[in-house]
C-alpha cells in the first residue's frame, strides 16, 4: 500500500524501511498542517496569491504592513476554510482573529493575524484508509509570511553574510490544520497527510504540493514506554516532503529513545529536519524572549457564518474520499480498507469500477484490474462499459488473463471505448472449446512422463509444476489456452 | 485671515476668487507666521499651488470642483500622503514618503482641497501638549509660551494662527477635542468607524478616528461632510449612508434634551473653576435656546483614564512593531537584523513613545493579560453601558473639554500621570466609541480660551453640531 | 474575580523593554520602573468595580461578517517601494544576517 502513495514529487517507493522501535517503546505524533488556500488574492487585501514570480511584485500597502494600512478579510478564504471544516467533520464556529506578536523579518507587521482562542473550525477527525481515525483538534485561518534568502556562506541563514526578503507569499491565506497525537507511526503520518492532502484538492481549497510549500508539515513527536502517559515532545519543522517526514520521525523518535535510555531526558524545542545528514538538530537559541502577547485583532471583525451559508458550501462538496471508498466498497462486497479499493480510489479509479461493478462485472476481478493493469496513462478515460463488457469476457472464459491484458491495453489505446469483443477477435482470441483444450494437456502431458508422475505423486509439488505444464500448453496452444483451465484439468486428472 | 471655508469655496466655485489666490494668501500667512508657532513639519507649497491650478481649470472648463474648492486644508503628519514626507513627528519615519493617499486625503482632493502642509503632533499621537514631536513643540497662537493641546496641537493652531480654515486632525483619547479646546476652535471626533482610518498611523486602532477642525461648527460640518462615509478599505467602517449635516447646522436645539455629566463638573473629576463656571454659562445657553438640560451621573466614566492607559499603549504597542528598520524609516545598522532593529527602534522611538510601547507590552505580557488588557475591555463595557443609560434620558451630554486652559510649555512634560490627566473627560467616548465636539466657549481667568465638550451617542453627529452652533453664537 | 498584578519590577521593566526590541539605559530602567508603576497604580482603581460579569468590549461596533470580494486590486509599484527602503538589492529588501529561524 505503501508503495502507491501520493509521492509529491519524491519517491517514497524508494523508502528504506523504518527500523522498528525497541520493544516496548511507542511513538507518538499529532501533525500540525499549514495549506495555502487556492484564493486569487491575498487573505487580507487584493495582491495577487501566486507562487513564485519576481520578487516583491504581489505587495500593496497591507500586504507590507505600510503604516496606516488596514486588512480586510477575504471572503473565499473564509468559504475555503469552512469547506475544509465540514470535510473533516468539524463545527463551524464563530471565530476572532488575533495578533501574534513577534519580531521577524518575513513577518512585515512584526505580528502575524491569526486566529486565536476561537478557530473557525472545531474538534472533527479524519479517518485514514487503514480504518484508523484521527482527531483533529482545530483548523484556524492566517496569514503567511514573506520569503528571505540568504547571501554568503552557505546560502543557508547560519553563516550567510546577510538575508533578501520578499514579501510576494506575505499576505497568502493559510489554514492551520492541527491534528491530535493519534498517530503512532512515521507510515501513518505519511498517510494521514496523503488523506488530507487529497481532501484539500478535492474540494479545491488548496493545491496541495508539499514541494512547492503550499502545504507545510510541522511534526510534534515523542515517545512514550507503551502505557505510559505522554512524554515531552520535539516539533520538527522544515519537512518537504513525505519520504523527509517518515524518515524525520523516525530519526526523531529513535533519537528520543536512545537518549531516555542512556539516562537523559527530552527537552521540549523545536528542531529543523536536515535533510542532507538525515538528523533532526536543534532550533538555535532565540535572538528574543518568546511570549507572543495575543490579543484581538482590532483592526477585523468576528466571523460569525450564518447556518445557511454552511448548508450552501456543503451542498458543493464533492464526495470525499472516504465517501469514494466506502461507495466502491459497498458495490464490490469488500471492506474499505482493501488494498484495492484504496488504490482504487487514489488513482481516480473508482468511479470506472463503481460503473463497472454496476454493469455486471465481476466485482473482484474488475479491482484486480484496477489494482494491476490500470496504473498507465489513459486508464481514466476507459469507459465502464467497455471495461464492464471486457471482465465479462474473462470471467466467462471467452478470453484468458493474458488475452484479456492485452485487448485492456489497446481498448486504452484506442480511446477507451472501443468493443472488446471487436479488439479480440481481430487478435484472433478465441477461446478453445474444452475439447481441444483437454487434448492439447494430454499431448504436452505424454511428452514429459516424467514431469506427470512426479505431479501425481506429490501434492507439495503441483503448485510449481503447474507451471511448467501451463508454459508448455501456452505455447502449444499459441497463447490461447486460459491458465486456469489448465490448472484445473491437470488437477483434475492427477485426481484431486 | 479672510472668510470661513464656506464662503471661500463658495467664491471660489463661483469663480469670484481663484483657488490660487485664496491658497497664495493662505500660504503667505503660514510664511510669515509659523515661524514662531511651528503648526507645521512640512508646508507643500508645490502640490497646494498645482492642486489650487486644477481647482482653477476645473472651474474655468464649468465642471464642478467640489464642496471644498480651493479651501486649503492642514493635515496632521499622520496621516499618508503619496509621495509627500509624512513622519507622525518620529525620528523613525523621517523623510518616508508614502507611497499611497489615505482615504481621507483622496477625498478631500476629490472635493477640491487643497492639502497646504502636514503638521506637528506629538510623536505617533502620544501626548496632550504638542511637546513630544521629534521636531520641537508647536506654540498656542493666543500665547506662545503656552502649549495648543495634543496630540494634533498643529493642526489645532494651524486653524488658530488662520494658516488653514480647515484641519484634520486624529483623536485616539481627546487628540482632536483637547487642542481644540486650548486652541479656541471647533473640533469634533466623530463615531468611531464614520470616517475610514485607512492611511492613518495606527495609534490604538481601537479608538482612533480622523476629525475635522474648522474656526465654526458649520466649516467643521462641511468638512466632516467630506471625510465621513463608508470605506471598503476599513473593516470597521460603518456601512449605512447618512444625510449630510451641514444643512442643517443652524436649525437650533429646541426641545433638545442635554445633561451636565455631573462626575465632571463639581465631583471627583471636577475641573478648574473658570472652566467650570464657562461650563455653567454653557448650559444656561442651550437652556435660554430651548433646551432641557438638567445634571446625569456617569458613574463609570471615572474609570475611562485607567482603561484608556492599558488599552491603548496595549495596542500601540503591536501597531508601533512595524517600526523595525527593515522595509523603511530608519535604519541604524548593526551585524544582524535583531541587533539593528534593536537600534534602530532605540535610536527612532521618542521616551513618550517608548513609555507607552513598554506599557502595552507589559500589560500584554504573559500572565498580564487578564489583569490589565482584559479587565480594561471589561471597563470599557460598563462605561458604555452607562453611556447608554444616560442617552435613554439624554439626546447629548456635557462637560468641559480640559480641566485647565493651555498651560505653559514643559509644565507637565516630567510627570506622565499629570499630562494623561488632561485627557480625563475626552477619553470616555473613544473608549465607548461615540462621537464628541468640543466648542470654544468663552475664556478662563488668564483670558486664554475654554472648550465645552457636547458628547453624544453613536451617529449623533448632526444633533450635535447643531447644539454646537447654539453654544458658538451665545459665546459671540 | 481578576486582581491586579504586584507592583512591576526593574526586571521586569527590563524584559518588556527585550520583548518591544528597546534598549534602555540604566537610569532609563529606573526611571520607567517608576513610571510605569505610578500608571499601573492608577489604574488599580478600576479593582473597585464588580466585572466578573461584564464581557470585554473589543471594537466600538458590533459589526460581523465583513469581507471582500475575491478580487485583484493594484499592485504598488516595486521601485518606488523600494526607494524608501534602508537597503534593497536585486527586487528585494536587504537586512543583515539573521540570527535564528522564526519562531
Ligand atoms: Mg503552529
Ligand atoms: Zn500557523
Amino acid at each position: 500500500m505503501t508503495a502507491t502513495m501520493p509521492t509529491d514529487g519524491v519517491g517514497i517507493t524508494a523508502l528504506d524501511s523504518a527500523a522498528g522501535l525497541p520493544d516496548g517503546w511507542e511513538m507518538v505524533i499529532g501533525l500540525e498542517v499549514h495549506a495555502e488556500l487556492a484564493t486569487k488574492t491575498k487573505l487580507f487585501s487584493g495582491a495577487r496569491n501566486e507562487f513564485g514570480g519576481e520578487p516583491n511584485r504581489h505587495i500593496d500597502p497591507t500586504t507590507l504592513g505600510l503604516p496606516g494600512s488596514l486588512p480586510v478579510l477575504n471572503e473565499k478564504a473564509v468559504e475555503h476554510a469552512i469547506r475544509v471544516g465540514l470535510a473533516l467533520n468539524c463545527a463551524i464556529q464563530p471565530s476572532v482573529f488575533s495578533r501574534k506578536n513577534y519580531f521577524y523579518p518575513d513577518m512585515p507587521k512584526d505580528f502575524q493575524i491569526s486566529q486565536y482562542d476561537l478557530p473557525i473550525d472545531g474538534e472533527g477527525w479524519l479517518d485514514l484508509p487503514n480504518g484508523k481515525r484521527v482527531g483533529i483538534e482545530r483548523a484556524h485561518l492566517e496569514e503567511d509570511t514573506g520569503k528571505s534568502t540568504h547571501v554568503g556562506g552557505s546560502g543557508r541563514i547560519s553563516g550567510a553574510e546577510y538575508s533578501l526578503v520578499d514579501y510576494n507569499r506575505a499576505g497568502v491565506p493559510l489554514l492551520e490544520i492541527v491534528g491530535r497525537p493519534d498517530l503512532r507511526s512515521a507510515e501513518d503520518a505519511a498517510t494521514y497527510v496523503s488523506e488530507l492532502r487529497e481532501i484539500l484538492v478535492a474540494i479545491g481549497a488548496s493545491d496541495g504540493k508539499l514541494e512547492e510549500g503550499s502545504m507545510r508539515v510541522d511534526a510534534n513527536v515523542s515517545v512514550r514506554r507503551t502505557g505510559d502517559p505522554f512524554g515531552l515532545r520535539c516539533e520538527i519543522k522544515n519537512v518537504n516532503s513525505l519520504r523527509s517526514m517518515r524518515r524525520a520521525i523516525d530519526y526523531e523518535a529513535a533519537r528520543q529513545i536512545d537518549l531516555i535510555e542512556s539516562g537523559g531526558r527530552v527537552r521540549q524545542e523545536t528542531r529543523h529536519w536536515d535533510e542532507a545528514s538525515g538528523r533532526t538538530l536543534s532550533g538555535r537559541s532565540k535572538e528574543q524572549a518568546e511570549d507572543y502577547r495575543y490579543f484581538p485583532e482590532p483592526d477585523l471583525l468576528p466571523v460569525v457564518p450564518d447556518p445557511e451559508w454552511i448548508e450552501r458550501i456543503r451542498a458543493t462538496l464533492p464526495l470525499l474520499p472516504a465517501q469514494r471508498r466506502a461507495r466502491l466498497a459497498g458495490a464490490a462486497g469488500v471492506p474499505a480498507t482493501e488494498a484495492s479499493v484504496v488504490i482504487a480510489v487514489e488513482r481516480h479509479l473508482d468511479d470506472l469500477a463503481v460503473g463497472a461493478i454496476e454493469a455486471g462485472a465481476d466485482p473482484l476481478r474488475t479491482l484486480t484490474h484496477v489494482e494491476h493493469n490500470l496504473a498507465v496513462e489513459g486508464a481514466d478515460k476507459l469507459t465502464a462499459r467497455a471495461f464492464a463488457a471486457l471482465v465479462t469476457m474473462e470471467v466467462g472464459g471467452q478470453l484468458t488473463a493474458t488475452q484479456t491484458k492485452a485487448v485492456l491495453a489497446e481498448l486504452i489505446d484506442g480511446g477507451g471505448d472501443g468493443d472488446p469483443r471487436a479488439i479480440a477477435s481481430a487478435k484472433g482470441y478465441e477461446a478453445m472449446d474444452s475439447g481441444s483444450l483437454e487434448g492439447a494437456i494430454d499431448t504436452v502431458i505424454a511428452a514429459n512422463v516424467d514431469q506427470w508422475e512426479r505431479f501425481v505423486a506429490d501434492p507439495a509439488v503441483r503448485g510449481k509444476l503447474s507451471g511448467f505444464f501451463i508454459g508448455q500448453v501456452m505455447k502449444a496452444t499459441k497463447g490461447k489456452a486460459d491458465g486456469k483451465a489448465v490448472t484445473a484439468y491437470l488437477q483434475q486428472r492427477a485426481g484431486g | 485671515m479672510s472668510g470661513t471655508a464656506a464662503a471661500l469655496a463658495a467664491d471660489v466655485r463661483a469663480g469670484r476668487r481663484t483657488a490660487r489666490s485664496v491658497v497664495e494668501e493662505h500660504l503667505a500667512a503660514i510664511g510669515a507666521g509659523d515661524g514662531e508657532i511651528h503648526a507645521f513639519n512640512l508646508v507643500t507649497t508645490d502640490e497646494a499651488l498645482a492642486q489650487a491650478d486644477a481647482v482653477d481649470a476645473k472651474v474655468a472648463r464649468g465642471e464642478d470642483p467640489g464642496p471644498l474648492a480651493g479651501v486649503p486644508v492642514a493635515l496632521k503628519d499622520n496621516l499618508c500622503t503619496r509621495g509627500v514626507p509624512t513622519t507622525c513627528s518620529s525620528r523613525i519615519l523621517e523623510g518616508w514618503r508614502p507611497p499611497y493617499d489615505a482615504t481621507v486625503v483622496q477625498r478631500l482632493a476629490a472635493a477640491g482641497g487643497i492639502m497646504v502642509g502636514k503638521t506637528n503632533l506629538d510623536e505617533f499621537a502620544m501626548g496632550s501638549s504638542t511637546e513630544n514631536s521629534a521636531f520641537g513643540p508647536t506654540r498656542n497662537p493666543h500665547d506662545t509660551s503656552r502649549v495648543p493641546g495634543g496630540s494634533s496641537g498643529g493642526s489645532a493652531a494651524a486653524v488658530a494662527a488662520g494658516f488653514a480654515p480647515l484641519a484634520l486632525g486624529s483623536d485616539t483619547g481627546g487628540s482632536i477635542r483637547q487642542p481644540a479646546a486650548l486652541c479656541g476652535v471647533v473640533g469634533l471626533k466623530p463615531t468611531y468607524g464614520r470616517v475610514s482610518r485607512y492611511g492613518l498611523v495606527a495609534f490604538a486602532s481601537s479608538l482612533d478616528q480622523i476629525g475635522p477642525f474648522a474656526a465654526t461648527v458649520a466649516d467643521a460640518a462641511l468638512l466632516y461632510d467630506v471625510i465621513a462615509g463608508h470605506d471598503a478599505l476599513d473593516s470597521t467602517s460603518i456601512p449605512e449612508a447618512l444625510a449630510p449635516t451641514a444643512p442643517g447646522v443652524a436649525t437650533g436645539v429646541d426641545g433638545l434634551r442635554v445633561g451636565i455629566i455631573s462626575e465632571m463638573l463639581d465631583g471627583s473629576l471636577a475641573p478648574d473653576p473658570d472652566v467650570a463656571r464657562q461650563l455653567r454659562a454653557a448650559a444656561a445657553a442651550l437652556t435660554a435656546a430651548g433646551a432641557e438640560v438638567d445634571e446625569v451621573s456617569v458613574p463609570a466614566a471615572i474609570y475611562g483614564l485607567s482603561a484608556y492607559y492599558l488599552i491603548a499603549p496595549a495596542e500601540a504597542s503591536s501597531n508601533l512593531a512595524r517600526f523595525d528598520g527593515v522595509r523603511y524609516g530608519l535604519r541604524v545598522d548593526a551585524p544582524t537584523t535583531g541587533e539593528m532593529q534593536r537600534r534602530s527602534r532605540t535610536a527612532g522611538f521618542g521616551p513618550e513613545v517608548k513609555r507607552r510601547i513598554m506599557l502595552g507590552t507589559y500589560a500584554l505580557s504573559a500572565g498580564y493579560y487578564d489583569a490589565y488588557y482584559g479587565k480594561a475591555q471589561r471597563v470599557r463595557t460598563l462605561i458604555m453601558r452607562d453611556f447608554d443609560a444616560a442617552y435613554e434620558r439624554f439626546d447629548l451630554l456635557l462637560s468641559p473639554t480640559s480641566p485647565t486652559t493651555a498651560f505653559a510649555v514643559g509644565a507637565k512634560s516630567d510627570d506622565p500621570l499629570t499630562m494623561y490627566l488632561n485627557d480625563v473627560y475626552t477619553i470616555p467616548s473613544n473608549l465607548a466609541g461615540h462621537p464628541a465636539i468640543s466648542v470654544p466657549f468663552g475664556t478662563g481667568d488668564d483670558g486664554l480660551p475654554v472648550g465645552v465638550q457636547l458628547l453624544g451617542p453613536n451617529l449623533s453627529e448632526a444633533t450635535m453640531l447643531r447644539a454646537a452652533a447654539v453654544l458658538e453664537e451665545a459665546a459671540k | 474575580m481578576l486582581v491586579m498584578a504586584d507592583r512591576i519590577t526593574r526586571d521586569e521593566v527590563a524584559h518588556v523593554a527585550r520583548l518591544a526590541l528597546l534598549d534602555l539605559a540604566e537610569d532609563e530602567l529606573d526611571r520607567y520602573t517608576e513610571q510605569l508603576a505610578a500608571v499601573l497604580d492608577h489604574a488599580g482603581d478600576v479593582e473597585a468595580l464588580d466585572l466578573a460579569d461584564v464581557p470585554p468590549m473589543a471594537h466600538p461596533m458590533p459589526l460581523r461578517n465583513v469581507f471582500r470580494a475575491d478580487e485583484l486590486t493594484p499592485a504598488l509599484d516595486r521601485d518606488e517601494v523600494l526607494s524608501q527602503a534602508p537597503a534593497a538589492e536585486d527586487g528585494r529588501f536587504r537586512v543583515p544576517a539573521i540570527l535564528g529561524e522564526e519562531p
